[in-house]
């Protein structure tokens, strides 16, 4: 079974020009390849500035990445023109993090879950209004609600419907930018277990872009770790957590704040100095790490 | 008095203005006491209050809000009578303030050796190149790397986690004998959360020094406190010591709050608690997660619990925990 989608020597970098001087390269994503099969929870884990935000960006070439290849469904998406590329995108949605920005405020919520309807000229407006409505159903809101402005709602009600505007067009691929990051723990695990049940229903794929490893734990079938651009840990969640390989993934599993004293173990520190980048090994069947 | 606690706040109301009139109480009725050398943990969702407790403590509560009833006992003196030189006198001086954002705490035209040395010379405790001196034992005392010219950085020319070190130094070199904490980690990444952690308890130890500790991380609070107080529509739903309340939490909002949080062994799906926390001024009438909570009845709804005890220094706001009457 080939992968819906494959990720292949992407390279992201930032040029930054001085006014005196040579510029500076910075390399965000340095070579990093993973697929993610069809169904399943695919999460990007690590630390502020690890390039898991430009990485999810380059997929959907909202950022155009400096190299490599993007592969969904089997088709190139890297020489698409940028047409093209926005056809493609009805297929590969994206969640923000911050439900605060993500949203126009002056437009109605109603409104905001329709544009992608309307862009893509689907249906007419007496469909285009009965699919809102049970878009703001699948995902837990009162249809009434459609003509109230975003403020009027709460952070997690806000992070639904930007989810409501995701799923318009029947994606396969969802990109979750850190989701649930913004949000009070207890309406987190609302939002958590929506996602958990939407994928259930319509059969949805997931990127799943965040620093909450507990998150990750729990909502990831397989995860990749990053670390200065690059992917240093990939397996099965299972896999991974149990048993991490990479001295930064078991540095960043051992700084978690553990509720049950039983489960503290003592802190390792991760020597970055002491790391030299090495290209990932098999060190298991299907567990990966760059050592 | 050895043993009158350092820290003992008495229904505690902290009101903010509404437009329409009237008043809504961020801080409804908050009571607690902190010992010397102990740690106790404020947790609680965006809204309960944690941070306006905080403020109200060292009466920095912003203007229309104010402090409209309660004691707060500090080291033998009540802070509600002092007047605003006094209270500058302990701000800083004998309680320490580190916030959650060291970009926005610290001035960013001084370096963080000229707001240190500030802070010791107010307080009348070193000046010029004895302030200076101590200005760089600070720095290394929060293990700054190369203290002597970090000093010389600027806010902005520090990471996030150095940056929340100088705010630590800054709380500290007054040497207060209490220092309250905002989120001090919530802005960082959890590699270098776990080094603010480590340093804090070094810091307590070595100074012997009283934390209040608000945070929103149940994770942190297990790791770091002695006793936890659990906030919620602006009053203490639940306090008691940390393993207790975290083995057995009796207010059904903890026991919510602990059912909701991943762990890194959750695989399964999460029990949620329904809805979201009302906004100031929205909460009901009664108990104030009333219209969150499984086991609501109609005493819920219109009389807030009292606090009940169910354990061992356990108490919870709930009437769940009441004795029948006999």
């Amino acid at each position: 079974m080939s992968a819906l989608l494959e990720v292949r020597h992407l390279v992201k970098e930032f040029r930054q020009s001085r006014l005196f001087g040579a510029s500076v390269v910075t390399r965000a994503v340095d070579d990093i390849s993973f697929e993610i099969q069809q169904g399943e929870t695919f999460g990007l884990v690590g630390e502020s500035g690890c390039g898991k935000t430009t990485t999810g960006r380059c997929i959907l070439r909202l950022i155009e990445p400096t190299s490599g290849q993007v592969r969904f469904k089997g088709r190139d998406l890297a020489p698409l023109s940028a047409n093209e590329m926005r056809l493609a995108r009805r297929d590969l949605q994206i969640v923000f993090q911050d439900p605060y920005s993500s949203l126009n405020p002056r437009m109605r919520v109603g409104a905001i879950v329709e544009e992608p309807l309307v862009i893509f000229r689907e249906g007419t407006k007496v469909e285009r209004a009965r699919r809102v409505a049970e878009l703001f159903e699948l995902v837990g809101l009162d249809p009434t609600q459609a003509t109230k402005y975003p403020h009027e709602f709460s952070g997690g009600q806000r992070q639904r419907i930007g989810l409501a505007r995701a799923l318009a067009l029947n994606p396969s691929l969802v990109i979750a930018d850190e989701p649930v990051s913004a949000l009070d723990v207890s309406v987190q695990a609302q939002v958590v277990n929506l996602l958990l049940d939407l994928q259930t229903r319509l059969g949805l794929t997931y990127l799943f872009i965040a620093h909450d490893l507990r998150l990750v734990r729990q909502i990831c079938t397989r995860v990749a770790v990053m670390y200065r651009g690059r992917i240093v840990e990939l397996g099965d969640a299972e896999a991974v957590f149990t048993a991490p390989t990479h001295p930064y993934t078991v540095a960043l599993l051992s700084a978690v704040p553990k509720i049950n004293p039983g489960d503290r173990v003592a802190r390792v520190v991760f020597d970055a100095e002491s790391c030299v980048p090495v290209p990932l090994r098999e060190v298991r069947p299907g567990h990966f790490a760059a050592i | 008095m050895p043993d009158a606690p350092l820290l003992a706040v008495q229904h505690l109301r902290t009101v903010f203005p509404l437009h329409t009139g009237g008043d809504t109480a961020a801080v409804a009725d908050v009571s607690f006491t902190l010992d010397r050398g102990r740690t106790l943990g404020l947790v609680g969702e965006s809204g309960s209050g944690k941070s306006v407790t905080a403020l109200s403590l060292i009466r920095l509560v912003q203007p229309p809000g104010r402090i409209a009833a309660g004691q707060i006992q500090f080291d033998g003196q009540d802070l509600m009578t002092l007047d605003e030189p006094a209270m500058r006198a302990i701000r800083g001086r004998r309680i320490g303030f580190v916030f959650q954002e060291p970009m926005v705490a610290l001035n960013p035209v001084f370096t963080i050796g000229q707001q240190i040395a500030e802070t010791l010379t107010v307080h009348g405790l070193a000046r010029g190149a004895a302030a200076r001196k101590k200005v760089v034992e600070w720095l290394a005392a929060v293990r700054m790397p190369n203290p002597a010219q970090r000093a010389d950085a600027y806010p902005h020319q520090l990471s996030g986690g150095l940056r929340q070190r100088a705010m630590i130094a800054l709380a500290l070199c007054a040497e207060p004998s209490l220092v309250i904490a905002d989120e001090p980690t919530t802005a960082l990444d959890v590699t270098v959360q776990a080094e603010i952690l480590d340093l804090l308890r070094e810091l307590r130890r070595e100074f012997g020094l009283a934390l209040l500790l608000i945070t929103h991380d149940l994770g942190v609070v297990a790791e770091m406190a002695d006793h936890v107080a659990v906030m919620y529509g602006g009053r203490i739903v639940e306090y008691g010591p940390v393993q207790t309340v975290f083995a057995g939490a009796a207010h059904p909002y903890t026991q919510g709050l602990l059912a909701c949080l991943p762990t890194l062994h959750t695989t399964a799906r999460l029990q949620a608690i329904p809805g979201t926390v009302p906004s100031l001024g929205q909460f009901p009438a009664g108990c104030g997660f009333a219209t969150r909570c499984p086991h609501r009845f109609a005493l819920c709804d219109t009389t807030p619990p009292p606090d009940i005890r169910c354990g061992e220094a356990h108490v919870a706001a709930c009437y769940l925990h009441q004795e029948p009457a006999s």
